[in-house]
């Protein structure tokens, strides 16, 4: 029992967090900024932070995952980081030869009041960003918001530093992608393609944090959102905006700035997040749904009505980032599932209000914990009040699992002891069935495990 | 060894007031160091003759943390050892942190060691205590007097009262005490007799009270105390009682400070108000 001191008697707690279901902000800068062709991620702070967020995506994706530091000493934090930041920029473009550095800040520069963008355009003028380079900024302080915050303000700061209205329209949509896989976004692509539509995709981290092994490194993979396609956006007939949390920002930058019209929908996991992503995208292109999409639609109807048996009325807990717990909740309430305890560390009440929203009719009785101090202690605390059938969630949920003897989907980030992630995506509709076949897998690998020999069921 | 440290509204005459009692304990024959907390680096002007220092903070930027006693201590009038942490420019930086990060510093090196026999240590910090930094001279096993430069102007004995609320906190938890308020005479009326009320009030005494002399100026001037500039002047009398009531100070209390209404009524029951 290795969370033997979780108490099943729950006491209101003011100050203590046990678990947070959460990381810090430059995690999420430093993943959008993976997503865009040649760009270095930069720290500006301490090297710790910056080998922390290294290793925590290194640990997710399986691959490396390289980004730069102003290394800032004592020194550092009394004169302020200036000098380190523009020694950095000189050293990286010389040296390591990126098409842009994107910075992003951390706790301790924040706090000392380190100006990024006063910097930025220093190193600017004193000639330290070569003709044709870039360095964009955005402010990542970690006691503010999550993972998820510092992802999308980095994507905000690539739209709002490259994106250019020349009033030249383009039939091309943008879409805005919220903190998914590789292997999502590679769909997200196909899928747009299957529509026939041109599109633009940022940030894109397929070809990235999923490259093939071909015996060769190279520093920054084929993948990618160039810098002309994001300098396009701005062109583009409409964006269409996958997770509020992660994307609202910059599709809002977008339409200030270019004038570029957006469309707000849920990242498309399941069933009717699916739907709504094909008509948003369809509507936004003015192309009509081809057959194909259809037709896996259908495929995922089937599998729902093939299983139904092994779905109704299973209890799920539940944790994760906001944009992607809404349409998975959804989805299993789809399915008649009950999705009973819903935890998220990334704060905004538009998430308990919506989640509440989703579960009201079919799961009264939900729980929703939401904010700074929404943790996995609490989580297994209702659990352990009355249990549930599965758990899916970051592999953080392991614990809980072992603990209680239910089955664990994993699903989120970070998951760093499976892999599978990177490469089977589960947005979209086949998307969708990948959800259901795991979670059935680990339902029914259970049923197997536990039956008595009498009802051990060969056919299932 | 007594660690005494200096605070007060900004431009009270912190940094005046504080060289001038050194000078005059130094008459007296004590053995003393002065710690500069102020990023202009300027509380050791008068003792050295001059902006002369290189702050510790500057040497930590140049040298790394490689850093030797005799680089950043500067020996000034009668044997003052002097000391002046430094910081960032206006407006970049943590000036907080730079005195955190100046006074370990110091400690590390054996700033203190007893082998320099010091009576007293002084540091003269900027202002008011704006934030954790600048509370560290009073943090546990710094300084453990405090006296704070005030005069009959409202916003100094504002802060004067605010500083106690930091001291009180501080106190309450370590070895800090309160050694009296320092009145640097605005030539307010009443201003004696409403600062030794304010005094009564916080719980402490007007340990003495500067008059205004322009003496004390043209002795800056010339990069000099009073007592060192011109020895016979009645305002270097003035330091040197201001010195020896400190030398003879018993009184060490935790202030309690005054609610903002009560510091109100005192400013109008001494008739600043009418």
């Amino acid at each position: 029992m290795l969370l033997r001191h979780t108490t099943t008697e729950i006491k209101e707690r003011k100050a203590l967090t046990v678990n947070p279901a959460k990381t810090c902000q430059p995690v999420g800068a430093m993943y959008a900024a993976l997503g865009v062709h040649g760009c270095l991620p930069h720290s500006h702070g301490s090297q710790g932070c910056c080998s922390y967020h290294r290793s925590a995506l290194t640990r997710h994706y399986k691959e490396p995952v390289m980004a730069a530091t102003s290394s800032f000493t004592e020194g550092s934090s009394v004169f302020g980081g200036q000098a380190n930041l523009l020694q950095a920029i000189d050293n990286i473009f010389t040296i390591y030869e990126p098409e842009i550095i994107a910075v992003h800040s951390t706790c301790l520069s924040e706090t000392i009041g380190d100006d990024l963008g006063q910097i930025v355009a220093k190193a600017k003028d004193d000639g330290k960003v070569p003709e044709g380079k870039h360095v964009v900024q955005a402010a990542t302080p970690s006691y503010v918001g999550s993972h998820v915050t510092g992802y999308a303000n980095m994507l905000e700061a690539f739209v709002k530093y490259f994106s250019f209205n020349t009033n030249e329209k383009i039939r091309q949509v943008n879409m805005l992608s919220g903190w998914v896989e590789p292997s999502d976004m590679r769909e997200l692509k196909r899928m747009a393609g299957l529509m026939d539509l041109k599109t633009v995709l940022l940030p894109d981290t397929s070809d990235v944090l999923d490259t093939p092994m071909t015996g060769k490194y190279t520093m920054y993979p084929k993948g990618g959102t160039t810098v002309e396609e994001i300098t396009s956006m701005g062109n583009s007939m409409a964006t269409v905006a996958m997770g509020d949390f992660a994307t609202r920002k910059a599709a809002i930058m977008l339409d200030n700035k270019c004038k570029v019209p957006f469309k707000m929908v849920d990242i498309p996991i399941g069933l009717k997040a699916t739907d709504r992503f094909v008509q948003a995208m369809a509507l936004a292109g003015k192309v009509s749904v081809p057959d194909v999409l259809t037709e896996e639609r259908g495929r995922l109807v089937d599998v729902i009505t093939d299983m139904h048996q092994y779905f109704y009325g299973k209890r799920v807990a539940l944790y994760g980032d906001p944009d992607n717990l809404l349409p998975l909740i959804e989805f299993l309430v789809d399915i008649d599932m009950k999705p009973v305890y819903v935890v998220s560390g990334t704060p905004g009440k538009a998430f308990s209000k919506k989640a509440l929203e989703i579960l009201a009719e079919k799961v009264p009785e939900a729980k929703v914990q939401n904010g700074a101090s929404a943790d996995m202690y609490l989580l297994h605390q209702w659990i352990k009040q009355e249990g549930v059938d599965l758990i899916m969630g970051n592999t953080y949920g392991k614990y809980i699992s072992r603990d209680e003897g239910i089955p664990f989907v994993r699903t989120g980030f970070p998951i760093v002891d499976r892999i599978g992630h990177s490469y089977f995506p589960t947005v979209g509709y086949t998307g969708g069935i990948r959800i259901l076949e795991r979670i059935l897998g680990a339902l029914m690998d259970k049923i197997d495990a536990t039956a008595p020999e009498e009802s051990f069921e060969l056919v299932m | 060894m007594r660690k005494i440290a200096i605070y007060g509204k900004g431009g009270i005459g912190k940094s005046t007031t504080t060289q001038n009692t050194v000078a005059g304990l130094v008459e007296a024959g004590k053995k003393i160091k002065v710690v500069g907390c102020d990023p202009k680096a300027d509380s050791t002007r008068l003792l050295l003759g001059g902006l002369a220092q290189k702050t510790v903070l500057d040497t930590l930027r140049e040298e790394g943390e490689d850093i030797d006693l005799d680089d950043i201590v500067k020996e000034g009038y009668g044997g003052v050892r002097c000391v002046e942490s430094g910081g960032p420019e206006p407006g970049v930086g943590c000036a907080g942190r730079g005195i955190i990060t100046s006074i370990n510093l110091l400690e590390q090196l054996g700033a203190w060691d007893e082998s320099y026999n010091i009576d007293y240590t002084f540091y003269d910090v900027l202002g008011d205590v704006v934030c954790g930094g600048f509370a560290m001279p009073i943090r546990e096993g710094k300084a453990e007097e405090i006296y704070i430069v005030v005069s009959g102007e409202m916003m100094a004995m504002y802060a004067a009262n605010n500083i106690c609320k930091g001291i009180k906190k501080y106190a309450q938890a370590g070895a800090v005490r309160l050694g009296g308020l320092i009145c640097n005479s605005r030539k307010v009326d009443n201003e004696r007799e409403m600062i030794e009320e304010l005094a009564r009030q916080l719980g402490t005494k007007l340990i003495h009270f500067v008059p205004r002399d322009n003496m004390v100026q043209q002795a800056e001037i010339h990069r000099k105390t009073v007592i060192e500039f011109k020895p016979q002047h009645v305002q270097a009398d003035e330091y040197r009682a201001l010195a020896k009531a400190i030398d003879e100070n018993e009184m060490f209390v935790i202030p309690e400070p005054l609610e903002m209404d009560d510091l109100e009524k005192l400013l109008i029951d001494f008739g600043i108000a009418s």
